[in-house]
């Protein structure tokens, strides 16, 4: 089955590429744009057909290699 | 003394570091990334460069790669590690150092020589520098180091700044942080300080014609200290 990954800095943690989005949307007359915050998305094929087992394996995955947790958050969608 | 030098796929400056180690006395090894073992040795240096091209975060894959799990029993059993620039963040992606080496404050890859100040020398790394400033060089895209607060506190508590980046008189200030990293920090140790990661790269800097000494200064410093 395929399993969602987002992985996000934390709230707090410095991220200068999402406030360089949010000013070039802000020059491109989006000007209420007050934050932007870049991600990343892992789309995960597991050979496994129970659900719960699969995203325990991918938060495993997540704790170990997929984000840093000094500075990310994960989300298993 | 005998060093061993790692090579990744992507690693750029371990045949610079082999020069300089060759250099200043060490029987140098290359080792690679794949093997299961490294052979005896009284120094390891994770080199310079992109290893894994900085896939998912700089540093991450080879900080899993096979070899590595030697590079971790050698360092907790008190062998000394020395990381340079992705080796830094290798070894904060191992767990080996704390925190963790973030993009660049300004987005901006960075390549010039700065000065660093050693903040703790009652170690093998700086133990005999005279000098207390020296002239270094970075090249890096994320060398701007970060840790949570509890961390930084026990690193202060610890004396684990090993090198901040100052001026030429030694002001380690905002003015003078090129990358935004927290405090200054260039380099740090881990709590028993046989383990160093920096970005500037010493062995950038060991001919007088060429660039400066002052990494001279820290090769010829390790190799008298093991």
């Amino acid at each position: 089955m395929k399993v969602k990954v987002i992985v996000t800095l934390k709230n707090g943690v410095l991220d200068p590429q999402g406030k360089a989005i949010q000013q070039t949307l802000n020059g491109m007359s989006f000007e209420n744009v007050s934050e932007v915050r870049q991600g990343k998305y892992f789309d995960i094929e597991v050979k496994e057909s129970d659900e719960s087992k699969a995203k325990t394996q991918v938060e495993d995955m997540c704790k170990k290699l997929l984000a840093n947790l000094v500075i990310e958050d994960y989300k298993v969608l | 003394m005998k060093s061993s030098v790692i090579i990744f796929p992507g690693s750029n400056c371990d045949r610079d570091m082999d020069v300089a180690l060759k250099k200043f006395g060490f029987k140098n090894q290359m080792v690679w990334h794949n093997d299961d073992e490294i052979p005896k040795s009284d120094l390891i240096v994770l080199p310079g460069g992109f290893s894994y091209g900085d896939y998912l975060r700089c540093g991450s894959i080879a900080g899993k790669s096979r070899i590595i799990k030697s590079v971790i029993d050698f360092a907790n059993s008190g062998g000394l590690v020395l990381g340079i620039c992705n080796g830094f963040q290798i070894l904060t992606e191992t767990g080996l150092l704390p925190g963790i080496l973030q993009q660049n404050k300004y987005l901006n890859f960075i390549c010039k020589n700065v000065f660093v100040k050693i903040k703790n020398n009652e170690n093998k790394f700086f133990k005999d520098i005279k000098k207390e400033i020296l002239e270094l060089h970075i090249a890096h895209n994320e060398g701007n180091y970060f840790c949570s607060n509890d961390e930084l506190k026990s690193i202060e508590d610890n004396n684990q700044i090993a090198v901040t980046y100052c001026d030429h008189n030694g002001n380690d200030d905002e003015e003078n942080n090129p990358n935004g990293a927290l405090k200054n920090i260039a380099g740090i140790f881990n709590k028993n300080k046989n383990i160093l990661g920096m970005m500037p790269h010493p062995e950038r800097m060991i001919d007088p014609f060429l660039s400066g000494e002052d990494g001279s200064l820290f090769f010829e410093n390790l190799i008298k200290s093991l």
